[in-house]
């Protein structure tokens, strides 16, 4: 049963230099308790989609077309008060910087009360003892009283381990996270990472990892989508996206990765940068960057094409399935 | 690669004093025992770097790296300790011969937004310091900066715009390029690709391995992110809360770390190789530099930490050639 059904999204911003298309027709499927990673470089649109699920898309932003299910429930266009009882109930959010979405001015507990007691009625005595097993949950030593501490009096790891307690309250069936590592050192980001899994695996959540670190989602994730200029240009699972890329610009972001390199060596680098949301090229939006790209890169928006493996990808010259073509000779 | 250290830091130490405010000495007056705050940023590092060489400096925030990098580079005076470039102690020359040497170390910074002066054109930012420092004249300005935009992959007709119409990549290019057209020798790098997308960090990262061959530079390489210091250096250096805790060959180091803090920042480290991995954890956090834990500063957070490591600070041990441990599991135990 699939937790989350994306289909065709297109969320755009209309704004005074036209129209910013930030996700540009998505399609996906998150499964009960599967992991899924949205990587992507700055601009690609993962954020977006993140946001869309969520109904927190603000004006000038808007979703203009497709449909978002969750548990097979329609959510694209519910009213406001409709989409707050499924905002934390169903699918929760984690944010990057959690000093940004904790309210300075309250404590942890009330912060965390209120949030079970928008969803259930129940004594503000129970609430607060289920905030504080969320607490002893993700790993924070002695919960009961940094339950009455500020968020400030919690380092960046902490902080992070409190919004994730927050979003596990009222037991979502699917976590959206938003890089919720990246500003964090490699020893907090494994035990926030650790705690995430072992959350994930026990209670059966499934999770949207949105990040732009390949190596992230490597450990963590059953499947990858890989998104450039608001599409999804690759989709798969785990092993077959790491180690038989289908599309060149997936293949690119792995050359680029230091760790994959021999010391010393030139990285196979992606020449150019990535375009402009409001300047997209006609095509393929890769084209400018690509090396296989050929005449009809540049006239035609690659479909979404379906690959043996419970594969997608759109490209109109996939690097693997079709040895014959004469562009995959450079392998 | 040559015997004598382009630069050699000797015992180097940087505290930072907050003084107690004005409230706090009428409080004083009144009884109370507030004290100034000391942070001890950087504590007795003594690092060598030979020409040629790229120096990978990794360690978790609040280490001390970027404060070293900026020792190195010249921004701060340590506040114990002894500087060697080329052999001469820099603190005993004259300003004059001071300032000629700290010419040849230049540092490239974080965060190019930051550091480039927003109502400066390109032409000013990478022509100030040459025309400065008499490298060039003012009539021959303008093509020291084509030179040297160039030589950073930019197109010189950028040169009359403003750093806000580049995009982070570029300005990545402008900030080497700033460093550049004083011709160092020697470049500090403080995160200087910590902020940019994966595809443009692989294009400033070979940037970086081409200067280098191109005008024999030597890098000393500030970074969290273990996996860009394996691929850049030749030797690493592992600092925790102030103190170098290990140093090696790189190859040495990745493939067998010493130090307990090295293996569990390496174990930590993901990978694309490792695939649905569970991922190990180091309990405890890092703690503040404010209140650095006694001994070893590692031993609350260390799995093999004995009493000892709570009393004794370890000194670096040399192991084998260039590898050095401080851990006191290499001299007789913890116990």
């Amino acid at each position: 049963m699939d937790v989350l059904t994306v289909e065709n999204l297109a969320t755009h911003f209309m704004t005074r230099a036209g129209v910013i298309k930030a996700v540009d027709g998505v399609s996906f499927n998150v499964a009960q308790g599967e992991v899924l990673g949205l990587v992507g470089e700055s601009g690609s649109g993962k954020s977006v989609t993140g946001y869309s699920i969520m109904g927190l898309v603000d004006p000038p932003g808007e979703i203009v077309s497709g449909s978002i299910r969750i548990s097979g429930r329609e959510v694209v266009g519910l009213p406001e008060e409709e989409m707050q009882k499924l905002r934390g109930k169903e699918v929760a959010m984690i944010f990057q910087d959690p000093m940004m979405t904790l309210n300075p001015v309250l404590r942890i507990d009330t912060q965390m009360v209120e949030a079970i007691l928008a969803h259930e009625k129940v004594s503000r005595k129970a609430a607060l003892a289920r905030a504080k097993q969320a607490l002893e949950k993700v790993g924070i030593p002695a919960a009961s009283e940094r339950l009455t501490s500020y968020p400030h009096q919690f380092s960046g790891g902490m902080r992070q381990r409190v919004a994730i307690a927050i979003a596990l309250l009222n037991s979502p069936k699917l976590i959206i996270a938003d890089e919720p590592t990246t500003a964090l050192d490699v020893t907090i980001q494994s035990q926030i990472l650790a705690e995430i899994q072992q959350l994930c695996s026990e209670t059966g959540t499934a999770l949207i990892w949105i990040t732009h670190d390949l190596t992230v989602v490597a450990g963590l994730a059953h499947r990858i989508a890989v998104m450039y200029a608001g599409r999804i240009v690759e989709l798969g699972n785990v092993d077959d996206v790491l180690d038989n890329p289908i599309h060149p610009y997936t293949r690119g972001l792995l050359g680029s990765l230091p760790s994959n390199a021999e010391h010393g060596q030139p990285l196979e680098q992606i020449p150019g940068s990535t375009p402009s949301l409001g300047r997209l090229p006609p095509g393929c939006a890769f084209s400018p960057r690509c090396r296989h790209a050929a005449e009809i890169c540049r006239e035609k928006v690659p479909e979404n094409q379906s690959f043996p493996g419970d594969r997608q990808a759109r490209c109109h010259f996939p690097l693997i399935y079709k040895a014959s073509e004469p562009l995959s000779q450079d392998a | 690669m040559s015997t004598e250290p382009i630069i050699s830091l000797q015992d180097v130490s940087m505290r930072f004093i907050t003084p107690v405010d004005t409230a706090g000495k009428i409080a004083n007056l009144l009884g109370a025992k507030n004290k100034p705050q000391v942070v001890h940023a950087v504590n007795e590092v003594s690092l060598d770097v030979f020409p040629g060489e790229v120096v990978g400096l990794v360690g978790e925030s609040g280490c001390g790296k970027s404060t070293l990098g900026r020792i190195v580079a010249g921004i701060y005076s340590p506040t114990a300790g002894k500087i060697y470039y080329e052999g001469k102690d820099l603190q005993s020359l004259p300003a004059a011969e001071r300032a000629h040497h700290t010419l040849a170390v230049q540092m490239i910074f974080q965060d190019p937004m930051a550091s480039l002066n927003p109502r400066m054109r390109v032409l000013d930012i990478v022509g100030e310091a040459p025309v400065c420092h008499g490298i060039v004249t003012r009539s021959q300005m303008a093509d020291h900066v084509a030179q040297t935009l160039e030589r950073v992959g930019l197109d010189p007709e950028y040169m009359r715009r403003y750093p806000h119409q580049f995009s982070g990549g570029q300005r990545a290019r402008i900030g080497i390029a700033r460093a550049l057209a004083v011709n160092p020798k020697f470049l500090v790098c403080d995160e200087s690709v910590a902020a940019l997308d994966v595809s443009i960090q692989a294009q400033v990262l070979n940037l970086f391995m081409r200067l280098r061959q191109e005008l024999n530079l030597t890098y000393l390489f500030i970074s969290h992110d273990l996996s860009v210091v394996r691929y850049l250096s030749d030797r690493v250096v592992i600092m925790y809360l102030g103190r170098v805790v290990e140093s090696a060959p790189a190859k040495l180091l990745f493939q067998s770390p010493n130090h307990p803090y090295s293996q569990a920042l390496l174990e930590n480290v993901p990978s694309l190789k490792n695939r649905k991995k569970r991922f190990a954890t180091i309990k405890g956090e890092i703690p503040s530099p404010l209140n650095p834990p006694s001994g070893c500063h590692f031993h609350p957070r260390c799995p093999k930490a004995g009493p000892r490591c709570k009393v004794e600070q370890p000194v670096l041990r040399e192991l084998s050639s260039q590898h050095f441990s401080a851990c006191h599991l290499n001299d007789g135990g913890v116990q």
